[in-house]
């Protein structure tokens, strides 16, 4: 009923018409709809995505006859006649012809791969009954071993968003696949035989098959071009990396191996190649297993806090222009003989007012004190540059590394992952003027969304629309394929055949657990229709493509193939480490791009968004409601500042300002954020969207009209103007924003660590005193209770966080959300304190708001021995098991909301209203099974994952053994990257989680409550250079 | 029984009476009866009358979309689960104490000052409750399973669970509106027997014969009449003290910070009772103008109940000074930190607001000629009904909104939803008050009867 | 003055006190019945289905065992439900032109799955797993009834909650060798018929087989709500 629109919208008879011309009925209509895209059709979008779409968060007072009927129930019930509602009579269907691998009821896994920005990253899908339902790593790939990150695990949410585009359309009427094929084989007849004015745009392509097709096709078609374009792409590693070694190369960081790192403006731990792989390779380096153990240091210079700076021993807010002049000096420091750099620009320490001529001594000491560990630890140190500096700094850093005698030690360079390494900046700006000149008759964009990210002085819409004929083909109708005369639905990756390189190079598969749900095709087989084998499908190109190039031929491919199809990837395939020389004259090219702002000039960083990358996942409800790092901010991004620069421009949190830059200006909200550099403001791209779905079209500010391709990462001479408005966020977290009084709380940060709740030491702290963090009461708190303690004689569960290894990625979060049906509930209601999230990162700052400390503490249930939440519960609804969890059952619970209430980590989640999405049917394939889904006015917690403990018993009771330590993971544990998170039977004294338990920088929150929590903490512990004195 | 009476001459004198000479047992009588049936529906009451009911309908649009929509309508979040509805909750059960104090244990130790005022403070006890029951089961995310809280037997096997206070809460209020309905029916019974006799019109009649239980005033019925007072006054006297103790407990046996304190308990009972004898003033002053009924409702009965209100204030006032001592004597930090909170943190004006309200502008009743200006009086009853009633705000809201982890500190605002409830259950109890002055003598004719032969004795002397 | 009521009311009256009584405990009594009835729990009630297929005559008659068509009855939460394949395994060549397996043969030719009517259903927030009940001795019929004496299948049991804690608080009153779960005619032993375990030690009644297999079984008695509510 709910999945039919009648109700809501009435439609016409061409409607009608053109749908019955449609296999296959309702799918058709929707979408036809959704062309029309008529006022009712996005009421009847609210309506039928409440969780999601923000606007059905506000009270709605229309009372529709579902609601009627809800009253009716609820006073029947009332009338205490709720007893007497019989269950439903449910009908069963079993298949005809059963296939054989599926055990009804059973889970199955399958590898495959999700390229982001080219890079793959190796996955296991968890498929009920065909549908997949959950993303995890894939412990036999390079680049995750395991480990995902947000865009991963939320990904899964993208292949069931009722918002993608779901048919072919041409000229913004319904067409189909068949009608483009024809129309495809028509140009190419066309523009045959040079393929003049064919142009190609794509993302950044590793997958050798799309490569190779689109190679065939610029041989059949000389005057054919390739562009790729990607708005946060590697053009400055390519860059600095050509700078460096004459040649674009490939960098490979090992940060197992380094005892040193530098990183200058890159969060290596969260964005950027590899990111999942190098989160687990950093935080090897700062386990603890006790006192005497060893740990890396990290130093970082950036403007905009982020995971890594978080990470930092020493951390060092600099502008983001003034980063390559300190890393100048720095080069020069550890002996790369670089020109000495123009010193005219002073390097300012944070929060002074700039004074010219004399560098800061505070940086001065900094600098020369990285400078000595950097050359204390020869061949064990790493210098790394982020994508926000230009290619200089890369190629410094590149010089650095060598200099160091890094290379091929915690460094190595292989040949680009990318078929076509190009500059995409220039590679756009070359189609943008083919364009203008109208030299282009045919363009095919495969994937991306040049329309809403190009850099605005392309001016690419208007460009677009001179060539002839625009064909787009991606997930969703938006702002290019409104643009272009056809539109062709993509395939999501888990619906499609593919191949993509890892960050080290190896080949990853990607192969589809489910058949197109909206009839998408894939990039190839749209490819396909230009090189003229259309009717190719996706599988056979790809197969094919391997057959001619594999060594293997016949029986041994066909090994090959199953065991590659298997593990997701191809073994042995990592591209190989080759030796780079530095380019020998690339001295002079420093000094002379050496120039920075002017100190007290305000510069205009951008960054893609922490959750919502360039915007790709603008309507993906999970992500969006994903607190960033950091700010804990949600469903917005701002205009980012420190405190200071903002004091000084009169302005606070939530002052709504106009930004002008480069010409072009764009309103958005302030956000102040502690250890910001000053004069910097931060702003994250891809927000703003214009026509992404119900989810991600509204929120935010779209920082493209601001970025030039001139100015990508950082532009200098920011206006700010105040309009007098202000501008209310979401966050989760409230400290350092401004308080309803208007001055920053501090206080929460201030109590945190009043209350113990963040045990922190450096290295040489703990190891005079290993049991600092213990606090005296979990000693004798014992038999405190009235109640008598519980007795554990099978299984005990218990969790172990280490904050030495926490990066602060979410990863956890969005896992969670997914394995355990959580519901988004829009931004409204988090501003109203009712975000849903079972673990949360909470994020304390130490030590003012000019270079802070930052801490992250992952806060999932505690699952107290003695739980306040439990004798509280008037029904009996939460209680304890005698494995020691503290059970949730949803379907007792009347929400009187008192555990919550007396709760002290507050970690329980209530229903408001009725949060989960009852209606979409396309998001019914998307729920775990073996979850319940909340309905309104039910409290939710955390239970580790209890449906995983059940099945892993079941498994061990029917093999007649006991669960194996390891054999039950939960699902933050499974997303974690940095492994922080250890999940187990705490009775086994060998499991890993009594170990880490046993280890003296074990402590739990809050101890002196009695509550004695089975989620205890690993103590942060800092690695300070005593040469660097804050 | 009357220490301030015997050195008291003539103008005080008289006004110390309990009722104005020269009054027959006929008169009394007339005079009380006439106001249900001879008066008529007045123009007055029919206005209030107008006006709580056009509260009690807006009570029932907000319940009626709270129903459909969920309790997500209020400004309640994590950390503020309860706020209006449990405030509401103990404000009203709070003031319905005063109605059995007066009539259960005045009853008990023969306060006759308490004779002309019991019923209607009764009354007032019946409907705060009535008010009062709503909440815990608004308040739920699933009011439709709210006999999940009881005791019944279930093809589940699943019992309440008793260690939870609500679940004693249950039990606590429905035993006293039980209790209280029957108290004051059956101290109803001779009066509406009265009414039966003196009505004109038939229907009347019937209604209140039917009512009154054929009560013929027989030197039975009246024995078997006193033994009924006097027991079911020994059976409420207890929930005078029990059931706000209860109410506590919802508060005491949690941790929070600034719940979690022994004091609750007797400071709660004293406080409901403070708040009670408040609302009685509150009804009492106007309606004795509106009714010419000085003479039956005597500056006396004003004065004593000023009095109580003041001894009962400072015991509350004593709960707060304890409460703040505790809370730095105690050393813990999160105590200390809840009491900074509430006097300088984000609802301090609150707090300051209630301290005025409850403990410094009731001090004027230490004046004797406060205590006996019935506008003085009025207006310093409702300023401490708000004074209470902000009590519980603090008590609740201020106390959940920063607990133990700062990552989840949050503000809480009332939604118009919240207050069209609050205001709304004031429109149900006003309502169910008009109707009680209208329909039932409002004073007990018989215990005033009674006090006729005092007074002449008293002028006598 | 007359009069208002008629002298019976004295009596009406008091009969009513009595009364009111009568009638609410009456109330709540027959409330309670409904919710134990038939009507309400669907127990022995057989429902109409696309085919009248008969357990009796197939579990019982021809002795076909129960994982021939409910296979993953051992592996996996769900018992399973035969696909029309399996019907046609033996139907292509016997009563091949049935008129009453039509519907069957229409679901074989047209690939359309048979839509039967669910017989036992739990609501989903009840997570009841088959495979570890069946590998610790709980046989078929101990929840599913006499299965091979239904021409029509019913639901043999109320599926209440007590039902289910009736077993978990006792399993040794139920449980038996697991070598007789799939036996549809199995009887608790008795003196006439003792009932052989594994180990062939036999037992005359279900208290000393109960407490033996509980052991052997290492069967526990889960009662929290995580083991079915999550």
């Amino acid at each position: 009923m709910s999945s039919d629109p009648k109700p809501n919208h009435a439609i016409d008879l061409d409607a009608i018409r053109a749908r019955l011309a449609q296999p296959g009925g309702r799918r058709h209509w929707q979408s036809l709809e959704q062309l029309q895209d008529t006022k009712e059709f996005r009421n009847f979008l609210e309506n039928e995505f409440p969780s999601n779409a923000e606007g059905a968060d506000k009270e709605r007072d229309v009372i529709n006859r579902r609601d009627a009927l809800k009253v009716m129930a609820a006073s029947a019930a009332m009338a205490g006649l709720s007893a007497c509602t019989k269950l439903p009579t449910e009908k069963i269907v079993p298949y005809v012809r059963a296939p054989e691998e599926i055990i009804p009821g059973k889970p199955l896994f399958y590898a495959t791969s999700m390229a982001l920005q080219g890079v793959a990253t190796g996955l296991l899908v968890e498929s009920h009954m065909g549908r997949p339902t959950k993303i995890e790593g894939n412990p036999d790939h390079p680049g995750s071993l395991g480990g995902t990150d947000v865009f991963l695990q939320a990904s899964v949410l993208g292949l069931y968003d009722p918002d993608r585009s779901q048919t072919v359309v041409f000229e913004g009427r319904i067409s189909s696949w068949q009608a483009f094929v024809a129309e495809m084989g028509n140009l190419q007849s066309q523009v045959a035989p040079k393929g003049t004015g064919v142009r190609i745009l794509t993302e950044t392509v590793t997958s050798p098959t799309l490569t190779a097709q689109i190679r065939k096709l610029l041989q059949q078609f000389p005057e054919a071009k390739w562009h790729q374009y990607e708005p946060c792409g590697g053009d400055n590693a390519r860059e600095g990396a050509r700078l460096a070694f004459d040649k674009p190369l490939n960098t490979v960081y090992r940060f197992d191996q380094a005892k040193v790192v530098v990183s200058l403006d890159s969060d290596f731990l969260v964005s950027g190649p590899g990111h999942v792989r190098y989160a687990r390779e950093f935080a090897s380096r700062r386990a603890l297993e006790g006192p005497q153990s060893e740990m890396s240091r990290l130093y970082v210079v950036e403007s905009m806090p982020t995971s890594t700076g978080a990470m930092a021993d020493h951390r060092l807010p600099m502008r983001t222009s003034d980063i390559q002049l300190f890393a100048l000096h720095l080069a020069s420091a550890v002996g790369v003989s670089v020109s000495e750099p123009d010193m005219a620009t002073p390097l300012l320490p944070p929060g002074q007012v700039p004074q010219p001529q004399r560098l800061s001594p505070t940086v001065e000491n900094w600098l020369t004190a990285v400078a000595r560990d950097l050359l204390s630890n020869r061949g064990k140190s790493l210098v790394v540059a982020g994508e926000g500096q230009p290619p200089v700094v890369h190629a410094l850093a590149h010089a650095m590394n060598e200099a160091l005698g890094n290379s091929g030690k915690t460094v190595y360079y292989t040949e680009p992952l990318e078929a076509n390494p190009v500059n995409q900046t220039e590679s756009l700006r070359d189609l943008v003027n083919d364009l203008n000149k109208g030299h282009v008759k045919l363009l095919v964009i495969l994937g991306g969304n040049p329309v809403y990210d190009a850099p605005t002085d392309f001016g690419f819409g208007f460009a677009l629309l001179k060539a002839k004929t625009r064909v787009h083909c991606g997930l969703y109708n938006d702002e290019t394929a409104e643009l272009c005369n056809w539109h062709v639905p993509a395939a999501h990756y888990l619906e499609s055949w593919g191949d993509g390189r890892a960050y080290d190079g190896t080949i990853g598969i990607v192969q589809p657990l489910i058949a197109p749900i909206y009839d998408g095709h894939t990039l190839q087989e749209v490819a396909a229709t230009l090189t003229g084998d259309s009717g190719k499908s996706a599988h056979d190109l790809l197969r094919e493509y391997w057959q001619s190039q594999r060594p293997e031929k016949d029986r041994a491919f066909e090994a090959f193939w199953e065991r590659s199809l298997h593990d997701g990837l191809m073994a042995n395939t990592a591209l190989p480490a080759i030796s780079a020389q530095l380019h020998p004259v690339f001295e002079r090219e420093f000094s002379s791009t050496a120039a920075a702002a002017s100190p007290n000039e305000l510069e205009l960083v951008f960054r893609p968004d922490p959750t919502i990358l360039d915007g790709r996942f603008a309507n993906n409800g999970w992500l969006q409601e994903t607190p960033k790092t950091v700010t804990r901010l949600t469903w917005d991004n701002a205009a980012m500042m420190s405190p200071v620069t903002a004091a000084q421009r009169g302005l606070a949190s939530g002052d709504y300002v106009t930004l002008r830059s480069g010409g072009h200006e764009l309103k958005a909200g302030v956000l102040l954020v502690p250890g910001h550099a000053d004069n910097s403001v931060t702003l994250h791209v891809g927000y703003g969207r214009r026509r992404a779905g119900s989810v991600g079209t509204g929120p935010g500010f779209n920082a493209y009209f601001l970025r030039t391709s001139s100015a990508q990462w950082v532009a200098s001479g920011l206006q700010i103007e105040k309009t007098g408005d202000t501008y209310f966020f979401a966050s989760v977290q409230h400290q350092y924003t401004i308080d309803f009084e208007g001055h920053p709380a501090e206080e929460e940060s201030v109590n945190a660590f009043r209350r113990d709740l963040v045990q922190v030491a450096t290295l040489d702290e703990f190891r005079k005193d290993p049991n600092f963090a213990k606090a005296p009461e979990t000693t004798e708190s014992h038999g405190l209770s009235l109640y008598p303690d519980f007795k554990y004689t099978g299984y005990a569960w218990g969790m172990s966080i280490d904050l030495n290894r926490c990066v602060g990625c979410n990863a956890c979060v969005v896992a969670c959300q997914s394995e355990n049906n959580i519901a988004v509930v829009g931004k409204d209601q988090v501003m109203r304190g009712r975000a849903m999230h079972w673990i949360r990162i909470d994020t304390y700052f130490d030590g003012g708001l000019e270079t802070p400390e930052m801490y992250f503490e992952p806060l999932p249930c505690m699952q107290c021995e003695n739980a306040p939440c439990e004798y509280v519960c008037p029904v009996g609804a939460t209680t304890h098991s005698p494995e020691g969890l503290n059970d949730m059952t949803y379907n007792r619970c009347v929400g009187t909301r008192y555990c919550s209430n007396n709760c002290p980590y507050k970690v329980r989640r209530f229903n408001f209203y009725l949060y989960s999405d009852y209606k979409t049917p396309s998001l019914y394939g998307l729920r775990n099974p073996n979850v319940t889904v909340r309905s309104r006015g039910v409290m939710e917690k955390c239970t580790y994952c209890v449906q995983r403990i059940n099945a892993a018993k079941i498994r061990s009771e029917e093999e007649n053994r006991q669960v194996r330590d390891g054999e039950i993971v939960t699902a933050c544990q499974q997303a974690c990257p940095a492994e922080a998170i250890i999940f187990g039977d705490i009775n086994d004294k060998k499991s890993r989680v009594s170990q880490l338990k046993a280890q003296s920088r074990d402590y739990v929150l809050l101890a002196d409550l009695n509550t004695r929590p089975r989620t205890s903490y690993l103590a942060r512990v800092r690695n300070p250079n005593p040469e660097i004195h804050e | 029984m009357d220490p301030e009476g015997s050195q008291n001459t003539g103008d005080s004198q008289r006004q110390d009476l309990l009722l104005e000479p020269g009054y027959t047992l006929a008169t009394v009588t007339d005079k009380i009866s006439s106001i249900v049936l001879t008066r008529g529906t007045t123009k007055g009451w029919m206005l209030g009358f107008g006006v709580s009911f056009a509260l009690l309908m807006l009570f029932n649009a907000a319940v009626s979309y709270l129903l459909i929509r969920g309790v997500g309508i209020w400004g309640i979040n994590i950390p503020v689960g309860w706020a209006f509805a449990i405030v509401n909750f103990v404000w009203w059960i709070g003031i319905g104490h005063a109605g059995t104090l007066i009539s259960a244990i005045l009853l008990l130790l023969h306060q006759k000052w308490r004779t002309s005022i019991n019923r209607f403070a009764e009354a007032m006890t019946i409907f705060a409750v009535a008010c009062a029951g709503m909440f815990p089961l608004l308040h739920m995310g699933r009011p439709w399973l709210f006999y999940y809280l009881l005791p019944y037997p279930n093809p589940m096997w699943m019992w309440p669970q008793f260690r939870s206070p609500l679940v004693w809460d249950v039990f606590a209020v429905s035993t006293y509106a039980t209790v209280s309905v029957l108290f004051w029916f059956v101290g109803l019974i001779p009066d509406l027997a009265t009414l039966r006799d003196r009505a004109k019109n038939r229907a009347a009649q019937i209604i209140y014969g039917f009512l009154a239980m054929g009560w013929r005033g027989s030197a039975v019925h009246w024995s078997r009449y006193e033994t009924a007072s006097l027991l079911l006054a020994g059976l409420a006297t207890p929930l005078v003290v029990s059931v706000h103790t209860v109410v506590s407990f919802d508060f005491s046996i949690a941790i929070v910070p600034g719940w979690h304190s022994t004091i609750f308990p007797p400071y709660f009972v004293a406080g409901a009772i403070y708040s009670g004898f408040a609302m009685v003033l509150t009804l009492a002053i106007p309606i004795r103008k509106y009714y010419q009924l000085d003479d039956l409702i005597t500056m006396r009965h004003l004065d004593t109940m000023a009095k109580v209100m003041l001894a009962t204030g400072m015991i509350v006032a004593y709960g707060y000074m304890m409460e703040t001592f505790m809370a730095f004597y105690s050393g813990s930090t999160y105590d200390r930190f809840m009491i900074m909170n509430r006097m300088a943190g984000p609802y301090r004006v609150i707090y300051w607001i209630l301290i005025a309200c409850n403990i410094a502008i009731p001090q004027v009743l230490w004046l004797k000629n406060v205590r006996r200006s019935p506008l003085g009086l009025f207006i310093i009853s409702l300023v401490v009904n708000v004074g209470m009633w902000l009590e519980r705000f603090v008590i609740i809201v201020v106390s959940l909104h920063r607990e133990y982890l700062p990552s989840k500190w949050d503000m809480y605002y009332p939604t118009r939803w919240d207050w069209a409830t609050f205001v709304g259950t004031i429109g149900l109890f006003l309502t169910l008050f008009y109707l009680f002055i209208r329909f039932v003598p409002m004073i007990s004719i018989v215990e005033v009867r009674s006090l006729v032969h005092e007074t002449e004795k008293e002028q006598g002397s | 003055m007359p009069q208002i009521f008629h002298h019976s009311t004295n009596f009406i009256s008091r009969m009513s006190i009595y009364g009111a009584v009568l009638i609410l405990g009456g109330l709540a009594l027959a409330l309670y019945e409904i919710a134990l009835s038939p009507w309400y729990t669907d127990q022995n009630v057989s429902r109409e289905q696309p085919v009248p297929f008969s357990h009796r005559h197939h579990a019982g008659e021809l002795g076909i065992d129960c994982r021939y068509c409910h296979t993953s009855v051992e592996k996996s939460s769900f018992a399973g439900l035969p696909p029309t394949q399996t019907c046609m395994s033996c139907h292509s060549q016997i009563w091949t032109n049935a008129g009453m397996l039509e519907p069957v043969r229409a679901s074989y030719r047209d690939d359309v799955s048979l839509s039967w009517t669910r017989v036992n259903a739990l609501p989903d927030f009840v997570y009841f797993d088959h495979s570890i009940h069946v590998n610790k001795g709980i046989g078929c019929t101990t929840c599913h009834g006499p299965i091979a004496d239904m021409p029509l299948t019913y639901r043999a049991a109320s599926l209440y909650m007590s039902w289910c804690l009736n077993c978990h608080r006792q399993p040794a009153e139920f449980v038996r060798p697991k070598s007789e779960v799939f036996n549809p005619y199995y009887q608790p032993p008795s003196h006439d018929h003792p009932v052989t375990a594994e180990d062939g030690t036999s037992f005359v009644d279900q208290a000393a087989l109960g407490s033996y297999l509980v052991k052997e079984y290492k069967i526990q008695s889960l009662q929290h709500c995580s083991t079915c509510h999550r």
